[in-house]
C-alpha cells in the first residue's frame, strides 16, 4: 500500500436523531500517518462523528472504511481510543487499569513501555481516582496506547486541563506523530489544531464547511493580517468604511493585505486606535469567517 | 434556603415523573404485591393440622375425627410417602382408616402431640403407631434456604448494580471500543461473581453449620454442584435484568421484584406445599425454588445425583436462557 493511501474513509456519513441530523452527508479520508483535525463548536456533529468513525455508534446511512474495508475485528485490534469522558474500573491502580485493557489485545506493547511513555511511572500504583485531571488524561492516553495503535483517537484530549499539562499532552501527542501513528483529532482549542494537525475538517451543523492543511486553509481565505478593535471603541458609522469586517463577541476584526491603507482609512474616520491590536489569521478567525460565530460557544 | 429545597425538589421530581419506566414500576409494584398477598393468604381461615389419610378418597370413610374442625385432611397414596411427611413435620399425622383405625404420629412433634388428643377423643380404638427416627429441627430445614437466599441476593444485586454502574459511568463505553464481545464482558462478570459467591456460600456453610452441628446427609460435591448451577443461573438472571437499562430506579425496582416473590414463595422460611397449586407453579419457576428444594434433598435426606438431577438440568437451561437474553439484548452504552 503506497504511504499516501487513506487508512480512513468516510463515505457520506449521515446520522439523524428524531430532532435532528447530527451528521449530514460528511465524507474525507484520513492519509495513513497523518493528524487529521475535526473542528467545530459544540453541537457541530464532531463527537458523533469520531465515534462513528470508531465503530461506537452506528451511522444512520453511510460508511466508515479501514484500509479499505468495513470496521471488523482488525479495527478493533489497531485502533486506539481516547474519549472525551471515560470513567475506569474503580479500586485499580494505575498499572492494573493499563494491564486490564492490555489484557483485551492480543498484540500491543509492554505496560511499563506505555507508562514511560505516558510519564507515568511515578504514578503506576497510585489509584486511579486520585490523579489530578492531566494525569487522568495521560492514563487514559496510555490505555488508547497500549495495543500499539495504528490509528488514534482522541476527542478533545485537552478539555478542561490547565494550560502546562495542556502543553505536556501536547509533547506527548507530538512524540506519538514522530513514530507515524494516524491520529485523529477533535479539539474546540485553534491552537491545538494548528501545532498538531497536517489536515483539518472544519464542521458546522453537521457539515464539514472547509478542508484542508491549516496554513492552506488560511492561505485562501484571509489576507496576511487582522486587526482587532473593541466593538464599544468601533464607532457605528465606521462600518461603512470600504473594508472587510468580521464580529466577533467583544471585538470588531479587521481582515487586510495593506496594512497601511486600512491603518489610513480608520484614522481618516477618526475611529479610535489605542486599544488596536495587529496580529496574524488563525483557525479561529477562519471558523468565524465560514459560520459568523466564534468557535467556542 | 426554601426556595433552593423547593427548586431541587421540582426538578428531582420531574426527572421522576419523566422516567417512565420506573413511574409505571413503582405504581404496579405495590399494587401486584397488594393483589398477590390476597390471592396467597386470602380466602378463609386456613386449619390449625393438617392431617394426611391414607386411601384413594377421602369421602368414602364414616369415620367422625374426619369431621373435626380446624384440621386439614389430604389423601395420601403410599404409606412409605406418608411416613416421610411424617417423619419431617410436614403432617402433623397420618391415618389409615381401612378397618380398625390405625394412625403414625411424631413423637417430638407439638402438633402432632395435640392433634393426636383429638383423633383418641373421636375414635379411642384408634392404634397408635409411634413414628421412629429423627426429626428435622426448624434450623436444620431452615439452613439451606438461608444459605441460598443469601446467593440470590448476591448474584441478583451484586451483577446487576455493577453492570448498571458501569454503563453509566462510561466504562462499558470504553471496553466496547476493544476487541472484547458482549458475551466475553458478561461470561467474565459471571464467573467473577461466581468465585466470589461459593466463597462466601462455603464460609457460611462452615461457620454457620459449626453453630447449630450441622451434619450434611448427602454428598457434599453435589451440594456443591448444585451452589454453582444456582448462582450461575441467578447471576444470569441479574445480568439479564442490568443487560439494557440506565436507571438504577427500574433496575432496582426490578430487582426488587424478583427478590421479594422468590424470598416468599422459594420455601426460604415457611414450606408452600398448602398453598393453592398454582402459587407452587409459579414457584417451581423460580431458579431459588429449584436451589432450595435441591439442597434440602442433599442435605437432610441424603438425595443423590440421580434425585437432584431434574434441579440441576433446570438451573443450566435457565443459565442459558438468561445468559444469551442478556447477551442478545446487552447494550454497552446509555442510549
Amino acid at each position: 500500500m503506497p504511504e499516501s493511501a487513506p487508512i480512513l474513509e468516510v463515505h457520506d456519513l449521515v446520522k439523524q436523531y428524531p430532532a435532528v441530523a447530527a451528521v449530514d452527508g460528511v465524507s474525507f479520508a484520513v492519509p495513513e500517518g497523518t493528524c487529521f483535525g475535526l473542528l467545530g463548536p459544540n453541537g457541530a456533529g464532531k463527537t458523533t462523528t469520531i465515534e462513528i468513525m470508531e465503530g461506537i455508534l452506528p451511522p444512520t446511512s453511510g460508511e466508515v472504511r479501514y484500509r479499505g474495508e468495513p470496521l471488523g475485528a482488525r479495527f478493533r485490534e489497531e485502533a486506539g481510543i481516547l474519549f472525551q469522558k471515560t470513567a475506569l474500573q474503580d479500586f485499580l491502580s494505575v498499572r492494573q487499569s493499563v494491564q486490564l485493557f492490555r489484557g483485551l489485545y492480543s498484540h500491543g506493547l509492554d505496560v511499563d513501555e506505555v507508562l514511560e511513555m505516558c510519564a507515568l511511572e511515578k504514578l503506576a500504583s497510585r489509584d486511579n481516582r486520585k490523579l489530578s485531571g492531566g494525569q487522568q488524561q495521560r492514563l487514559l492516553l496510555a490505555i488508547a496506547l497500549v495495543n500499539d495503535p495504528q490509528v488514534l483517537f482522541l476527542d478533545e484530549p485537552t478539555t478542561g486541563l490547565d494550560p502546562q499539562a495542556r502543553r505536556n499532552f501536547w509533547d506527548l501527542v507530538e512524540s506519538i506523530k514522530a513514530r507515524r501513528k494516524t491520529i485523529i483529532l477533535t479539539t474546540h482549542y485553534m491552537e491545538e489544531a494548528q501545532l498538531l494537525c497536517d489536515e483539518i475538517a472544519i464542521m458546522d451543523r453537521g457539515h464539514i464547511i472547509a478542508r484542508g492543511a491549516p496554513q492552506q486553509l488560511l492561505r485562501e481565505h484571509f489576507a496576511e493580517v487582522l486587526l482587532e478593535l473593541p466593538r464599544s471603541e468601533f464607532p457605528e458609522p465606521a462600518r461603512a468604511l470600504p473594508l472587510k469586517l468580521i464580529d466577533a463577541s467583544d471585538r470588531v476584526e479587521i481582515s487586510t493585505h495593506d496594512l497601511d491603507a486600512t491603518l489610513r482609512t480608520l484614522i481618516e474616520a477618526q475611529v479610535p486606535l489605542r486599544n488596536l491590536r495587529i496580529r496574524p489569521a488563525n483557525l479561529e478567525d477562519l471558523f468565524l469567517e465560514l459560520t459568523g460565530k466564534e468557535l467556542r460557544t | 434556603m426554601m426556595r433552593r429545597l423547593l427548586a431541587v425538589w421540582h426538578a428531582r421530581n420531574l426527572e421522576f415523573l419523566r422516567d417512565r419506566p420506573t413511574l409505571l414500576f413503582t405504581l404496579l409494584l405495590p399494587l401486584g404485591v397488594v393483589v398477590g398477598m390476597g390471592f396467597i393468604f386470602g380466602g378463609p381461615p386456613r386449619p390449625l393440622f393438617k392431617v394426611g389419610v391414607l386411601g384413594p378418597s377421602l369421602g368414602s370413610h364414616a369415620n367422625p375425627f374426619l369431621h373435626e374442625r380446624y384440621v386439614q385432611f389430604v389423601p395420601i397414596h403410599d404409606v412409605t410417602g406418608g411416613l416421610y411427611e411424617v417423619t419431617h413435620q410436614r403432617i402433623d399425622l397420618l391415618l389409615d382408616l381401612d378397618g380398625t383405625a390405625r394412625y403414625w404420629v411424631n413423637t417430638d412433634s407439638p402438633k402432632g402431640y395435640i392433634v393426636e388428643k383429638l383423633l383418641i377423643v373421636a375414635d379411642p380404638g384408634a392404634r397408635r403407631q409411634p413414628v421412629t427416627g429423627q426429626a428435622i429441627r426448624y434450623v436444620d430445614w431452615l439452613f439451606p434456604g438461608i444459605l441460598a437466599m443469601n446467593m440470590m441476593f448476591s448474584c441478583l444485586f451484586g451483577v446487576g448494580y455493577v453492570v448498571l454502574r458501569y454503563r453509566k459511568s462510561g466504562f462499558l463505553k470504553r471496553l466496547h471500543a476493544t476487541p472484547l464481545t458482549a458475551f466475553e464482558f458478561l461470561s467474565a462478570q459471571v464467573l467473577s461473581r461466581l468465585s466470589l459467591i461459593l466463597f462466601v456460600t462455603v464460609l457460611l456453610y462452615l461457620c454457620i453449620g459449626a453453630i447449630i452441628h450441622f451434619h450434611t446427609a448427602g454428598s457434599i460435591g453435589l451440594l456443591l454442584l448444585l451452589a454453582v448451577s444456582g448462582s450461575l443461573s441467578m447471576i444470569a438472571l441479574g445480568l439479564t435484568i442490568a443487560a439494557r437499562f440506565a436507571s438504577e430506579e427500574l433496575v432496582g425496582g426490578l430487582l426488587n421484584l424478583l427478590t421479594w416473590p422468590m424470598m416468599l414463595l422459594s420455601g426460604v422460611w415457611f414450606s408452600i406445599e398448602g398453598s393453592p397449586r398454582w402459587v407452587q407453579w409459579i414457584a417451581d419457576i423460580f431458579p431459588l425454588t429449584q436451589v432450595i428444594d435441591g439442597a434440602r434433598a442433599v442435605m437432610l435426606d441424603g438425595a443423590g445425583f440421580a434425585q437432584i438431577m431434574p434441579n440441576l438440568i433446570y438451573l443450566a437451561v435457565t443459565t442459558f436462557v438468561f445468559l444469551a437474553f442478556g447477551a442478545w439484548s446487552f447494550r454497552w452504552r446509555v442510549e
